[in-house]
């Protein structure tokens, strides 16, 4: 696999040169935090930033999407017939994505692409995307990847990642795509020793920086109807106010609402990102809801994440441990003391 | 790639008002593409999505049998946005279907067993579907005692009731048709609850399996009375609603535990339930 030095003006022209042909999204400041965008060439892409805001999920799987289209106008012939919307699976590729979040598109797979079945608009667009990954440097004090199958310089679902040593990059290829990726850059420079050494010695010095953990060795062995019914989940959600924010900055959080929309004479079915902290998320026509309390829904999604995920499909929980839910919740709710609660019970 | 959120374009071929509160209407469905009706391959027991372009997508089970060719039947209940407006269709109007979806009653397990079938209310559908798939001359004999009991408020409110008279006539099914109550003293048939009339009608759980569907009280007082006659839970089977979206398993809403009601289900034994959150 091939590994390369890039300085990092040299590294932002190739990007731009590669942005013609496909597109390329890059992390930048946007007010107090950092969010990927389209580069353009007037993007000033923050290569130092922690992490984003939100996930970059979206790039993916967009927070609305459309599905169908329709014509509701009596007399046309293809009227109440719904079809598939257009759709654009440009080559894309997220550069500087936080290798947590990389790993959050192989647990959110599992979902999306099964045996049985193959979310279409999910698969193709994946498909289309090459991960190049930034090692993180600096992890944030609320990171806990290092206890949930990943690391700051953790490779699981990349096809590039990239060292900052200083003034350059140090990109190695990991997959096919990305040393496709990596071929179609101008510049670079075979990388040293010297340069491979900073990376590795980067990586030590990452890793001791996150002290967080989480533990989750004995969920798979606990009986979830017990788990269920812990005394502790009217304390974990007491102060919850169901706002949803875990669920929308979460890259792992993957349930979705279809609702269809009508403009005139013309319509589209689409999807848009769901939570279950909502109450209206499992409201039957009949009016009885199976998780009408608060409690019910924050225990579904802890169960869900560090539990039933864990049942079923028998590779770790469904975390990555990026800590946005840590952070941004309001009212300090923390899967790190659920997830101990859970596997001490 | 195939599309599985992809419906059917189907024609309303015809419309039966079953209940005398009118709420529950009965839709015959042709597929306007008749590969489709090929594709549409179902067993008793699985439902679909009834997709209506500009309001949406509704779980509904399959009331006809896949004996039963050129056409699909679902008995819906007025309740919201989808299926009120489905009430006020007409015969001919183009809407779709999504599916078959979910899994279907262990027929394989159901070979030469006596069959129980208890139903109550709309909950009927998939029970017909059951029946007339059973008593079709090339599957009849697969199974031994076919017995059902089936209740609702009142006569008017009885789904399908010139089949129900029909089978009552039948030597080879055991009909036990019974009313909440009612005024009407022309009435020939039981008066009860179902899971009463369940513990006067049904005598044995000797080589039987019972298939069980109806609201939530019914199921709850059945569920004793099948115990008391030795069913075992692994022989008791349920069938579950759940709000549904996807109906593939994907979206993530109608899960109990980590299973899903859309593709691990609607179809759960009590033992199966029994190992899952009671969160349904």
């Amino acid at each position: 696999m091939t590994t390369m030095l890039f300085s990092k003006d040299e590294w932002g022209q190739g990007l731009l040169a590669v942005g013609k042909s496909i597109k390329v999204f890059v992390p930048v400041k946007e007010g107090d935090f950092t969010a990927f965008q389209l580069l353009a060439e007037e993007t000033v892409p923050d290569w130092a930033y922690q992490n984003t805001r939100m996930s970059p999920k979206s790039i993916v799987y967009p927070q609305s999407e459309g599905m169908f289209k329709y014509s509701l106008e009596e007399g046309d012939p293809e009227a109440n017939i719904v079809k598939e919307a257009p759709k654009d699976y440009t080559l894309q590729a997220v550069v500087g994505i936080r290798p947590c979040d990389a790993h959050a598109f192989q647990i959110v797979k599992r979902n999306f692409d099964n045996e049985e079945f193959r979310d279409p608009w999910w698969v193709q667009r994946y498909e289309a995307t090459t991960f190049v990954g930034l090692g993180c440097n600096e992890p944030c004090a609320t990171c806990f990847c290092t206890s949930v199958g990943g690391g700051p310089f953790g490779k699981n679902g990349l096809d590039v990642i990239l060292h900052d040593v200083g003034s350059r990059f140090l990109a190695e290829g990991l997959t096919a795509k990305g040393e496709d990726f990596l071929a179609g850059l101008t510049g670079g420079q075979a990388a040293g020793e010297k340069e491979l050494g900073e990376a590795k010695d980067l990586e030590g010095w990452a890793g001791e920086k996150i002290t967080a953990g989480i533990s989750t060795d004995q969920l798979k062995n606990k009986v979830v109807t017990q788990l269920f019914n812990a005394p502790f989940w009217e304390d974990v959600a007491f102060s919850c106010i169901n706002c949803g924010t875990c669920t929308y900055l979460c890259p792992t959080c993957w349930c979705f609402d279809i609702q269809d929309e009508v403009f005139g004479k013309k319509g589209d079915r689409i999807r848009n990102w769901d939570s279950c902290m909502m109450p209206l998320f499992t409201l039957h026509g009949s009016g009885h809801n199976p998780r009408d309390k608060k409690t019910q829904r924050v225990r579904q999604r802890f169960m869900h994440k560090l539990k039933y995920y864990v049942d079923k499909y028998g590779n770790g929980i469904q975390c990555s441990g990026c800590g946005r839910c840590v952070r941004f919740c309001p009212v300090n709710i923390d899967i790190r003391q659920v997830a101990e609660l859970m596997n001490n019970y | 790639m195939e599309n599985p959120y992809l419906p059917y374009p189907v024609r309303i071929d015809n419309i039966t008002v079953e209940t005398e509160d009118r709420n529950l209407k009965t839709f015959k469905f042709v597929f306007l593409n008749p590969e489709h009706e090929g594709r549409f391959k179902y067993t008793p027991g699985q439902f679909a999505e009834l997709s209506i372009a500009g309001k949406g997508e509704i779980p509904i089970g399959i009331a006809s049998a896949p004996t039963e060719k050129g056409f699909v039947c679902f008995t819906v209940n007025k309740v919201g946005l989808v299926s009120s407006h489905l009430h006020n269709m007409k015969v001919g109007d183009i809407m779709g279907i999504r599916g078959p979806l979910g899994n279907w009653y262990p027929w394989d397990q159901m070979e030469g067993k006596n069959v129980v079938i208890i139903g109550g209310g709309f909950a009927f559908t998939t029970l017909r579907s059951s029946i007339i798939y059973m008593l079709h001359p090339e599957n009849r004999p697969k199974f031994k005692e076919i017995t059902v009991v089936y209740g609702a408020r009142g006569p008017g409110m009885l789904l399908y009731k010139d089949e129900l008279a029909q089978w009552e006539q039948r030597k080879d099914i055991n009909m036990h048709i019974t009313v909440d109550s009612t005024n009407d003293s022309t009435w020939k048939y039981n008066v009860g609850f179902v899971p009463a009339i369940t513990g006067k009608k049904i005598t044995s759980a000797e080589n039987a399996i019972a298939i069980v569907c109806g609201p939530p009280i019914m199921i709850k007082f059945t569920q004793p009375v099948l115990e008391k006659l030795g069913f075992p839970p692994e022989r008791i089977i349920l069938s579950l609603e759940m709000r549904m979206k996807c109906g593939i398993g994907i979206c993530g809403r109608c899960n109990i535990g980590d299973k899903y009601v859309c593709k691990d289900g609607p179809v759960f034994s009590l033992a199966q339930l029994k190992t899952m959150p009671p969160e349904y």
